[in-house]
């Protein structure tokens, strides 16, 4: 893998750039991997890289049905912090933060991580309560994070609007400065990259149809391109993760829900921080570019149709400019829609499954892109040793029998 | 936005509508009878169909009533609306054992 | 500056009325029915503005809303509106625009020295570099975003407003070319309500641009005509300068429509644009298409423009847009435009065309108006760089790969290029409609759709006029037939009379020079976003395959134009480059809006008061004249305490506990849900949806009842009555009302239907007054003379009818505060009116209002959870101490097998306990988190939280509930609740602090 620097950039402009390897081959599939990767999203590309890197397993296959990274990593809102409410959210979250930190050197691709500080504003007396307890538990897990006071928040963002007398005032908010965003294509093909040069074939275009399962055992896989041997396979489809179990034959607490982002035309800054809000329903961030990305809530309904309807964007709009009363003359540029997999206590599930060597990797609502590391840590490890790591044993598909949920639906507040 | 049409009051939008989620999940008759994980499987198991998916929806700004219907999950056509306690029309079951076989 | 470019006549403009406008601070003037950009061309600017990442100088492109580089920051202050494309802001009066992106001018911009350095900024070179040291990132990016963005936000609030409209159609028409007023036409004819949608000011289309005829008379007239029959019809809607901008499921459109003259302000009170929610039966797409470039070296140059935005400058504007004019083509209809340029004494250099031999008829034409025709020939270089000074001609091979013999000058100052027209798919794609590739002139065509829509003319890949006629005329009866209607005297089928034979394009993408790409000059696909053909190509070579994977890592497509005119190319040179077909490598997603949409046109109304409904009690009025401050409960608005002059919160809420405690006081509690139960089978459904026993409550009994999910969490409580046979009254927590009603409903319609029992919510039907105060008694008895409030007569937890104050009353001996307490029903209407006169007879019984912080302190005292927030949906009964309220006797209930699960039956669980601070005066903060014990450093393991603290005035102490792991087996322990600043210790202790006996609620 040729180094990305400012020195090879430069070197290769005298040879206007005709000289620059592949990011990542195309290979054919072989017949047989030690483990094959469903999906070539970020969770899945992550995995993989970890196997290789943490467990020396370098045999993997990710196999994509489309393009690597087209599914919700591409499509969501780049939202990354860890000031989640539960430890065991709280500890994995902050775990693929932490990877995030290192991310651009340790895979040699920038993934733009800016850490402008995540705000989660608080508009109730019941809002403040829950928002001061989740800052006080952010704390004592050693998670950066404060309690912001509107007077505090106007520093770090001079245009929100701070009126009390507004529908729903603007109380206070947690801010966790090492939250942000990062390029989430950049995290996918960086990922891909650095797989792909540790061994990792990255097999596009190649749909699992069907898993091979001897005597409750994976054998392997069924694929658009044949069928494919594995001794463990791993599944990260978000959005499409019960289509798959349905494959293996067990059930899911899962439904898919289509979700819709947007982004305006770009402007010079005006917005440095994540601002996010549950109450009045919005997030909003300036990318690099300088457009406004802006995320709605899902939408209610199932579907797997990656549109949504204009009357969750009208509601969001109305959301930002409430808060943001001068993007009221900005405009919208483009709307789009991802199938978001969210499970009943809106955390994810990272398990082994009654399929011996099949393991799962989904449910991750609304909020998956900021556990990518994280996500492919632990799942690498689950599926090396065969069993979870301790940050991922709560999230056990068996949870939802004996009861042991992490239910994150108030701390997630806005379901993001 | 869908175009819904509630067996009650006709065509109307979406945003009138609350969701309801998968039908024809009948509650156990004897829950203390049922394991943890039959009882998970009521709980929280969910088809999350790809393609035609019998769900309920409720006429929230309307008439209130429940009803069921069958909704390609993949292109959101709708294919039938039909009343609480019924089953799905004999085309719309020809269409999800359709799919079965193949 | 004068208008030097405008021509002598000609025009769609109203010379009579002249404007006056500024572009970056200099006035100038045009006319009436001229754009921005037709005004700008006629003072001679052809430089307005710098591309995103190499400021290279840009002029106007276009004549439409497919324009790459034209971007105007419109207006100033709080009328701003940022990348406003010259050349779809009609002139008016005083108009203001500036270039974005340039400092200090356009001409003159000090970040071009980013060109100097292209060479290290290919597509993506930001993933390669900027990642040392480590921490460097930020230092990068706050150069980069501040070098990125192109207009700028407005920096204070919008002083205009918008509205929305909902509208029905049979047949929306959009578009209100050729093809779509035939469409409107036909449609109408049959008695169809047909809405007829055009981005324009005028109606016309490309015919607006054109000099043709239909019917034997100027395509304008024949267009007038048909606006003022459609204009004669009741049935037909004509929305004008209106842009439908999505097309969603189940034929649903959002429109936006500009409702003043001038774009960037409201006019005469009137919302400045308003979003049209529109749900049609059929829709007809009649889009039209957008010309396409032909990708030549430097083709970014000021004055390298597009050959049909020539004549729509010529023919609509009277504007020439240079002094020497060359057409580079790949088919016949840009001779059309030298033909116009020529007609209206432009000069025009020369047609260059990359067909051997072109001969049709408009070639021909050409010939004999004196053009010379350069043909087999390729635009190599571009002279010039802030306007095109000459280009470079040479001959193309055989293959049209590359270019053989001399290169040969031509001056020039402006280029119309056109490499033929893509349909306009874009809404046709939103509602996942598919598109299939036309192999013989290279375009993308609408195929299937899942929506009850048809395409007709340029949008459907049919370019003549005749062909637009027919098709859309078709598509109108079509439309209706689908409805079944149609016309009874069917209008004539429009003729042209202006089509000529075409000889078919040659569809070259990539027009080659003397170098490979990127090597002699630059080659723009996506012009606003600096994309090359070198981008592409680059990224086809490092991997980024898929055409999403081009796009996002080259950036085509993604500016504010969305690659109207540059994606379809940008896809032709990635097809080549991975060596696949153009339908191999398919398009990207077409995605809404079509064009930038408003965000405050899309909020409309529902920003500021009405963003959300506040609900509001009878008594609101009174509590906001005793000057309390508010609390926002779901959407109720409640007193939340009442502070006299110069008190402090904490002085307020203790002189109103004490008040009550020790007197008497009044609490608005009309808020709490009231659910109305009836039916037979009404006790048999309380059994089954609370966990404690129902079937015997008798009639004029009250009772409190825990409601759980089916997961066995907590989900609402509150006091139910029983008002007769078969007859209840339910209250539900304030702000848990409707999804209480909801799931109550829920059960009964979908899973109990054989339960008779109806709910009716009456909470707004009723005001509720709340006495609670030793002196609650004495105080209500001055009011009522038919109900006996003896302790024995009307015990706790029962109600009586009767009259309070000569108004029907029921009354409930119900108290969340622990003592004495009556809860008045009155009709709402009469809350008020009692309020008062309760206020004013209570004076000598010391009666205070108070609100819902006093509330939740006394409640608190006693230990009375609040749902939300002792709760979190992760919270038992047995959790907090309440399975006195389960039942072990029922069979089921909502939730009971949940409780028996192996973490919900955990005897480990959190418990709700009580706190006391060691310091009694310290008030622990509420969220507080709770540790065994204390480390010098986090992390430190939880055991719990604070949900509850306040200071008691009654007891002279802090107190506080919480939920600890375990908490029922940790009686006596000393916990800490580090807050931070400092750590605060506390004993866990009993969560009731006063009156555990209960016996001032029951005195």
């Amino acid at each position: 893998m040729t180094k990305y620097s400012i020195f090879s950039l430069l070197r290769n402009a005298m040879g206007y750039h005709r000289d620059w390897q592949q990011a990542w081959r195309s290979p054919d599939p072989k017949p047989e991997y030690d483990v094959v990767i469903v999906g070539g999203g970020g969770h899945g590309l992550a995995t993989a890289y970890y196997l290789a890197k943490e467990h020396g397993i370098t045999n993997v296959a990710v196999l994509e049905k489309g393009w690597l990274g087209g599914g919700n990593t591409g499509r969501n809102t780049t939202i990354i912090r860890s000031n989640y409410l539960w430890d065991e959210s709280a500890h994995l979250y902050e775990k693929s933060l932490q990877l995030y930190e290192g991310l651009s050197q340790d895979i040699n691709y920038n993934i733009m991580l800016s850490q402008r500080g995540v705000l989660n504003l608080a508009h109730s007396l019941g809002d403040v309560r829950d928002t001061k307890r989740r800052v006080y538990a952010n704390k004592l897990n050693g998670i950066d994070g404060e309690y912001l006071s509107p007077a505090e928040i106007k520093k770090l963002v001079p245009i929100i609007n701070l009126d009390p007398t507004i529908r729903y005032p603007v109380l206070g908010s947690s801010f966790q400065p090492r939250g942000g965003t990062a390029r989430h294509d950049a995290v996918a093909w960086g990922l891909a990259r650095a797989s792909d040069a540790r061994g990792v074939d990255i097999i596009q275009n190649c749909e699992v149809t069907g898993f091979d399962i001897d005597k409750g055992k994976i054998t392997g896989v069924q694929t658009s391109r044949g069928q494919i041997k594995a001794k463990k396979v791993g599944v990260v489809v978000a959005g499409h993760c019960t289509v798959m179990s349905d494959m293996a034959g067990f059930r899911m607490p899962i439904e898919s829900h289509p979700l819709q982002a947007m982004v305006s035309d770009p402007v010079k800054p005006i917005i440095d921080v994540v601002v996010m809000s549950g109450a009045v329903h919005c997030y909003v961030s300036q990318s690099d570019k300088g457009e406004l990305v802006l995320g709605a809530g899902i939408d209610a309904h199932n579907s797997y149709s990656q549109r949504g309807s204009l009357h969750i964007i009208e509601d969001q709009i109305a959301a930002v400019c409430e808060l943001f009363p001068l993007f009221s003359r900005m405009r919208l540029m483009r709307q789009w829609g991802g199938i978001v997999d969210t499970c009943p206590d809106a955390s994810p599930i990272i398990s082994k499954t009654p399929v011996d060597g099949l393991y799962f990797n989904c449910g991750w609502g609304t909020g998956g892109f900021k556990a990518t590391p994280g996500s492919g840590w632990v799942f690498a490890h689950t599926i090396a040793r065969d069993e979870p790591h301790k940050l991922n044993a709560a999230f056990s598909l068996d949870r939802f029998v004996n009861g042991f949920l992490i239910d994150e639906h108030g701390a997630a507040g806005v379901a993001h | 936005m869908f175009l819904i049409n509630c067996p009650f009051c006709g065509e109307r939008e979406e945003k009138e509508f609350s969701y309801g989620h998968e039908a024809h999940i009948a509650r156990p008759e004897n829950p203390e009878n049922l394991s943890d994980a039959e009882w998970a499987d009521y709980l929280f198991m969910r088809k999350n169909t790809k393609g035609v998916h019998l769900e309920r929806w409720v006429h929230t700004a309307g008439c209130r009533r429940w009803f069921n219907m069958a909704r390609n999950t993949h292109t959101n056509e709708v294919l039938a609306v039909y009343l609480m306690g019924e089953q799905p029309p004999k085309e719309i079951r020809d269409m999800i054992d359709g799919k079965k076989k193949s | 500056m004068s208008q030097t470019h405008r021509l002598h006549d000609g025009g769609r403009i109203d010379r009579s009325q002249q404007i006056d406008f500024y572009f970056n601070g200099k006035l100038m003037s045009g006319y009436r029915g001229d754009t921005l950009a037709s005004a700008l061309l006629a003072n001679g600017v052809m430089l307005v503005g710098r591309s995103f990442k190499y400021h290279r100088p840009r002029g106007i492109v276009t004549a439409g809303t497919e324009e790459p580089n034209a971007l105007v920051q419109l207006e100033r202050g709080a009328s701003t509106i940022s990348n406003m494309l010259a050349t779809r802001v009609p002139l008016y009066d005083g108009l203001d625009a500036s270039s974005v992106n340039c400092w200090p001018s356009p001409t003159y911009d000090v970040m071009a020295v980013n060109s100097l350095f292209h060479r290290i900024l290919p597509a993506g070179f930001y993933y390669k570099t900027f990642m040392w040291p480590v921490s460097g990132w930020k230092v990068y990016e706050h150069f980069i975003r501040r070098a990125a963005g192109l207009g700028k936000s407005p920096e204070v609030p919008d002083v205009d407003t918008y509205d929305k409209m909902n509208a029905h159609a049979d047949v929306v028409v959009v578009g209100a070319g050729p093809s779509g007023l035939a469409a409107a036409r036909a449609a109408a004819a049959t008695g169809a309500r047909v809405m007829l949608v055009d981005e324009q000011t005028e109606l016309g289309g490309q015919l607006l641009n054109e000099r043709f005829e239909i019917d034997g008379k100027p395509a304008m007239d024949w267009v007038a005509d048909v606006e003022s029959e459609l204009m004669a019809n009741p049935d037909v809607t004509i929305l004008k300068h209106t842009t439908a901008f999505g097309y969603y499921d189940h034929n649903f459109l959002g429109l936006i429509q500009n409702r003043s003259e001038n774009v960037a302000f409201g006019q005469d009170d009137r919302t400045r644009q308003r979003v049209w929610r529109v749900r049609a039966k059929r829709v007809i797409l009649a889009t039209g298409a957008i010309e396409r470039p032909l990708i030549y070296s430097d083709n970014d140059r000021p004055g390298c423009m597009l050959a049909g935005a020539l004549r729509a400058y010529v023919n609509r504007y009277g504007v020439s847009p240079g002094k020497r004019h060359v057409i580079f083509t790949n088919n016949d209809d840009a001779y059309r435009s030298a033909l116009d340029l020529k007609a209206a004494g432009c000069v025009v250099a020369a047609v260059v065309d990359v067909r051997k031999d072109p001969s049709g008829e408009l070639v021909t034409q050409a010939i004999e108006a004196g053009i010379e025709v350069i043909d087999n020939s390729a635009i190599t270089g571009v002279l010039g760089t802030k306007r095109v000074r000459g280009i470079e001609v040479m001959k193309l091979n055989d293959e049209a790969d590359g270019v053989t013999g001399t290169s040969r000058t031509i001056s020039c100052d402006t280029v119309g290029s056109s490499g033929g027209w893509n349909p306009v798919v874009h809404l046709h794609s939103h509602s996942a409609g598919k598109n299939t590739w036309r192999d013989e002139d290279g375009v993308f065509v609408p195929g299937d759709t899942l929506q009850a829509e048809a395409c007709c003319g340029a949008a459907n890949g049919s370019f003549s006029l005749a062909q637009a006629l027919n098709e859309g005329d078709f598509a109108g009866i079509d439309a209706a037939s689908h409805l079944g209607m149609t016309a009874k005297k069917r209008p004539a089928v429009p003729t042209a009379n202006s089509d000529v034979d075409e000889t078919p394009w040659r569809t070259i993408w990539y027009i080659p020079t003397t170098k490979p790409a990127g090597q002699r000059g630059k080659h723009y696909l996506d012009q606003q976003n600096d994309v090359t053909v070198a981008d592409v190509q680059l990224a086809a070579r490092e991997g980024y395959r898929s055409v999403e994977h081009a796009k996002r890592y080259t950036t085509l497509g993604m500016a504010t134009d969305q690659g109207k005119t540059g994606n379809i190319p940008g896809h032709a040179i990635l097809s080549a480059a991975l060596g696949q077909t153009i339908p191999q490598t398919g398009t990207t997603t077409f995605r809404p809006p079509y064009s930038p949409v408003t965000m405050g046109a899309l909020a409309g109304r529902a920003v500021g008061e009405f963003f959300d409904p506040i609900r509001r009690t009878p008594m609101h009025d009174w509590h906001e004249q005793a000057g309390c401050l508010w609390e926002d409960v779901g959407q109720w608005r409640r007193p939340w305490y009442y502070p006299a002059d110069g008190e402090s919160m904490q002085d307020a809420v203790s002189r109103e506990c004490l008040a009550v405690r020790n007197a008497v006081g009044m609490l608005d509690a009309t808020t709490l849900g009231k659910i109305d139960i009836q039916g037979p089978d009404a006790a048999e459904f309380l059994n089954r949806v609370y966990t404690n026993a129902w079937l015997k409550l008798a009639p004029g009994r009250c009772r409190y009842g825990l409601m759980l999910g089916e997961d066995g969490m907590v989900m609402d409580d509150g006091v139910t009555s029983c008002l007769g046979e078969n007859h209840y009254l339910m209250t539900t927590t304030s702000g848990g009302a409707p999804r209480v009603m909801a799931w109550l409903e829920e059960w009964l319609q979908t899973e109990w239907p054989d339960l008779k029992v109806y709910l009716t919510s009456v909470t707004e039907q009723f005001a509720t007054l709340q006495l609670a105060g030793p002196n609650a008694r004495d105080l209500l008895s001055e009011f009522t003379t038919d109900i006996d409030l003896d302790n024995d007569a009307f015990p706790f937890m029962s109600w009586q009818d009767g009259t309070v104050g000569g108004i029907p009353a029921r009354v409930y001996r119900i108290s969340f505060t622990g003592e004495l307490s009556y809860e008045i029903n009155v009709p709402a209407s009469c809350g008020l009116s009692l309020w008062t006169d309760v206020m004013n007879a209570g004076e000598k019984y010391g009666i205070t209002p108070f609100g819902t912080e006093t509330m939740h302190v006394l409640r608190a005292e006693k230990g009375f959870i609040i749902v939300g927030q002792e709760t979190d949906g992760t919270i038992t009964p047995i959790d907090l101490g309440m399975d006195w309220i389960v039942s072990s006797k029922k069979p089921d209930f909502i939730g009971k097998r949940s409780l028996s699960r192996e973490d919900t039956a955990r005897p480990d669980r959190k418990h709700l306990v009580g706190l006391r601070t060691a310091d009694p005066e310290e008030v622990l903060p509420e969220g507080g988190q709770i540790v065994a014990e204390t480390r010098p450093q986090p992390p430190m393991d939880m055991i719990g939280h604070v949900t509850s603290s306040y200071w008691s005035a009654a007891l002279g102490h802090s107190i506080a509930l919480a939920l600890v792991k375990n908490g029922r087996g940790r009686k006596g322990d000393t916990v800490y609740v580090p807050t931070g600043d400092k750590t605060v210790a506390c004993e866990i202790v009993e969560p009731v602090f006063y009156d555990p006996e209960g016996s001032r609620l029951n005195g």
